[in-house]
C-alpha cells in the first residue's frame, strides 16, 4: 500500500489531473437528472470548501460565517438580475466583489481578535446577514421566502433547465479554483498565511504583515464564496435568507476539517461525507443526522488530522514518524 | 414605567442565558473547547423535564407543584450524565489533537443529540403542563408588574450562580478548576487529578444546563427541538461578551444580552432584536476583545 502511494507520487502529476478531469466530465453522462443535480451540488460545495479552506485551512483563522459570504454572492446576482435585468453570468464579478468587499468590512475591525472570540464575530455576522435578509431591509430581498424568478445562465443557447449544462459550468470554475489555489498554496503570501496559522508571533517577527495577510485571506475566501452563491442562484433560481443559516456554516467549516485543513483532495473526501452521501441516504432522513454526527466524532477520534491531510498537517499531528515520501536511506 | 417593565423582563431571560453560559464558559475554562454540544443538553434538560413531570403527575395528580423539584433532580443528574459521557466519549481522546478536531466533534455529538431529540419527541412543538407553575403579578407601582413565577426564576438563579461562585472561588475542587483552567501540565504536577477535574466541570456545566432548559420550558410554557441551536448560540454568545473562561462574566453577560434584547424588542424593533444583540457584540469586542471581564490573554512567546 505505501509502496503504491509512493509509486503514484511519482506519476506526472499533469497526466492524473488531466485524467481526473476527465472522469469528471465524464461521470455525468451515464446517470440521470437526480444524480446530476447531486453531482452539481457536490462541486459547489467543495468549491464553498476550498474558498473556506484558504481561511481555515491556510491562514489558520476561525470562521464560522461563511455561508453569509455565499448568500451574499447569491443576493447580488439575483438582485442584479431581477432588478436590472443583467444576464446572471455577467453578475458574477460583482458577486465576487461584493462578497470580498463584505468580506473585508467586517474583519477589518475584528483582526485583532483571538481564535474564539474571532469564531463568535462571524458567527455573529452571519445570523446578522441572515437577519437583515429575512427582515427585508430596504424591501428589495424578499423577506423570508426570499428571491424568485432569477434567470439561468443564458449561453450557447443550451436549453439551461438541465442540470448537465449546470454541472458542466461549475466543473469550469471548479477547475479555476483549484488552479488558484493551488497557485496561491505555493505562492509567497500562502506561505505567509501557513507562517501566520504555525506562529503569529514568530511570522511578525519575521517581517510578515500579519494584519494584511489574514485580511486577504478573508477577502478571497469571500469573494470566491460570493462567486459560487451565483452559481447557486442561476440554477436553483429561488434563493432565501437560509442560505445564510448557521448549520450551513458549520457544515462548509466540517467539510474543511473533516477532509483535512489545508488540504485540496481532504476538500473533496470532507464533501463526499457531509454533502453527497447524506444527500443519496436521503431516505433515512430522520436518523441520517444522527449517523452524520456519529461519523464526525468517529473520524475526528481516528484520525484527528483529518482523512486526507495534506502533509505539513499530518506531521505535525502525528510527528515525524510517519513521513511516506521516498526518502534516501539514512544512518540508523 | 415601561423601561421597569422591560428591565424585569430582560433580567429574566438574562437569567436563562447566564445559566447557559455558565456552562460553555466553564468547559471552555479547562479544555479552551467551545461545546458546541452544550445547547442541546441544555435542550435535553426541557424534554426530559416534560417527560418526568408528565409521568409523575400521571401517578400523583394531586402534587401540583412539588412535582417540579424531584424532576428537576432527576433532570440534573440525567444531563449531566450525558455531559460526563460526552467528555469521556468525544473530547477526552481529543485533548492533544489542536483545536479543529474538538470543535468538530463537539459539532458532531450536538448532531445527535438533537436527531435523537427529534426522532423521540417528534418535530411538534411540546407544551409543559400547566397549572403547576406559581401564577399572579405584584405590581411593582405604575404599570410595571413583576410575576410571581419571574421572581422564582430570579431567586433560583441568583442563588445558583452564587453557590458556583463560591464553590470555584472557596473551595479545594474549585481550587483545583481554576488552577486546570491555567495550565494541564503543571495542575498535574502539583498533584491535581486533572481529568477527575475535567469531569466535574462536565457534571456542574451540563447539570446547570439541564435544569435551565427546564425552567425556561416552564417559564414559556412550550418549545421545540431548535431551542437547542437558537438558545444556545445566545447564551454562547452571553459568555463572549462577558468573556469566556471566565465565570462572573458569563453571568454578566448574560443578563447584558437579555436586558439589550428586551430594550431592543420594545423600544426599536421585535424583529430586529437579535441584530441589535449581535451588533453590539461586535462592538463591545472590538473595544474589549477578550470581552467585558475576560483578562487580557498574554501573546504567546
Amino acid at each position: 500500500m505505501e509502496n503504491l502511494l509512493t509509486r503514484l507520487r511519482q506519476v506526472n502529476p499533469l497526466r492524473w489531473q488531466l485524467g481526473l478531469i476527465a472522469l469528471a466530465v465524464l461521470l455525468p453522462l451515464p446517470l440521470g437528472n437526480y444524480y446530476r443535480s447531486v453531482l452539481w451540488r457536490t462541486g459547489l460545495y467543495i468549491m464553498l470548501g476550498l474558498s473556506l479552506n484558504i481561511i481555515v485551512g491556510y491562514a489558520g483563522l476561525f470562521q464560522l460565517g461563511h455561508a453569509a459570504f455565499y448568500a451574499l454572492g447569491a443576493y447580488t446576482a439575483a438582485l442584479l438580475n431581477l432588478y436590472l435585468d443583467v444576464p446572471l453570468l455577467l453578475t458574477l464579478p460583482a458577486s465576487i466583489i461584493v462578497a470580498a468587499l463584505f468580506g473585508y468590512l467586517i474583519t477589518r475591525p475584528i483582526l485583532h481578535l483571538q481564535g474564539d472570540y474571532l469564531c463568535i464575530v462571524t458567527i455573529a455576522f452571519g445570523e446578522v446577514v441572515r437577519l437583515v435578509l429575512v427582515n427585508n431591509l430596504f424591501g428589495i430581498t424578499g423577506g423570508a421566502n426570499g428571491l424568485s424568478g432569477i434567470d439561468r445562465p443564458a449561453l450557447f443557447g443550451l436549453d439551461w433547465r438541465q442540470p448537465i449544462y449546470h454541472y458542466y459550468l461549475m466543473l469550469i470554475f471548479l477547475v479555476i479554483t483549484i488552479f488558484i489555489v493551488q497557485r496561491l498554496e505555493h505562492s509567497r503570501l500562502g506561505r505567509a498565511w501557513m507562517y501566520v496559522r504555525e506562529d503569529e508571533v514568530a511570522a511578525e517577527a519575521m517581517g510578515v504583515d500579519t494584519t494584511r495577510v489574514k485580511l486577504l485571506a478573508f477577502v478571497l475566501g469571500s469573494g470566491w464564496a460570493g462567486l459560487v452563491g451565483a452559481l447557486y442562484a442561476g440554477k436553483i433560481t429561488v434563493i432565501s435568507p437560509d442560505m445564510s443559516k448557521f448549520m450551513e456554516s458549520v457544515i462548509m467549516f466540517c467539510i474543511v476539517v473533516l477532509g483535512g485543513t489545508g488540504s485540496i483532495p481532504g476538500i473533496f473526501v470532507g464533501t463526499l461525507g457531509m454533502i453527497t452521501l447524506p444527500e443519496l441516504f436521503r431516505p433515512l432522513k430522520a436518523w441520517r443526522d444522527a449517523w452524520l454526527g456519529f461519523a464526525m466524532v468517529t473520524m475526528m477520534i481516528l484520525r484527528p488530522e483529518g482523512l486526507w491531510p495534506s502533509r505539513r498537517v499530518r506531521l505535525e499531528m502525528r510527528g515525524a514518524k510517519e513521513v511516506s515520501l521516498p526518502t534516501p536511506a539514512m544512518d540508523d | 414605567m415601561q423601561f421597569i417593565q422591560q428591565l424585569i423582563n430582560g433580567l429574566t431571560i438574562g437569567a436563562f442565558y447566564s445559566l447557559v453560559a455558565l456552562g460553555y464558559t466553564m468547559v471552555y475554562g479547562v479544555l479552551k473547547l467551545i461545546n458546541f454540544s452544550h445547547g442541546d443538553l441544555f435542550m435535553w434538560g426541557a424534554y426530559l423535564g416534560l417527560t418526568g413531570l408528565n409521568v409523575l403527575l400521571a401517578l400523583l395528580p394531586q402534587a401540583g407543584a412539588w412535582a417540579i423539584l424531584p424532576v428537576v433532580i432527576i433532570v440534573m443528574t440525567t444531563v449531566a450524565l450525558v455531559g460526563v459521557l460526552v467528555e469521556r466519549v468525544a473530547y477526552r481522546p481529543l485533548r492533544t489533537a489542536g483545536r479543529l478536531a474538538p470543535v468538530i466533534s463537539a459539532l458532531g455529538v450536538a448532531f445527535i443529540l438533537e436527531s435523537l431529540a427529534r426522532n423521540i419527541y417528534g418535530a411538534s412543538w411540546k407544551t409543559y403542563p400547566t397549572g403547576i407553575t406559581p401564577t399572579g403579578r405584584i405590581a411593582l407601582g405604575g404599570d410595571a408588574r413583576v410575576s410571581v413565577m419571574q421572581i422564582v426564576v430570579l431567586a433560583i438563579s441568583f442563588l445558583i450562580m452564587g453557590a458556583l461562585y463560591l464553590f470555584v472561588q472557596r473551595t479545594r475542587t474549585g481550587t483545583a478548576m481554576r488552577a486546570v483552567s491555567l495550565d494541564h501540565d503543571i495542575s498535574r504536577l502539583m498533584g491535581i487529578d486533572v481529568d477527575r477535574i475535567i469531569a466535574i466541570v462536565f457534571v456542574i456545566g451540563p447539570g446547570l444546563g439541564g435544569v435551565a432548559g427546564m425552567i425556561v420550558a416552564l417559564y414559556y410554557g412550550s418549545f421545540d427541538f431548535t431551542l437547542g441551536w437558537t438558545f444556545g448560540l445566545k447564551a454562547f454568545i452571553a459568555a463572549i461578551m462577558g468573556g469566556i473562561g471566565n465565570i462572573p462574566g458569563a453571568m454578566l453577560g448574560g443578563m447584558i444580552l437579555g436586558i439589550i434584547e428586551t430594550l431592543g424588542a420594545g423600544y426599536i424593533s421585535p424583529q430586529w432584536k437579535d441584530v441589535i444583540a449581535y451588533v453590539i457584540l461586535i462592538i463591545i469586542l472590538i473595544f474589549r476583545p477578550t470581552g467585558l471581564l475576560g483578562e487580557r490573554m498574554a501573546e504567546k512567546l
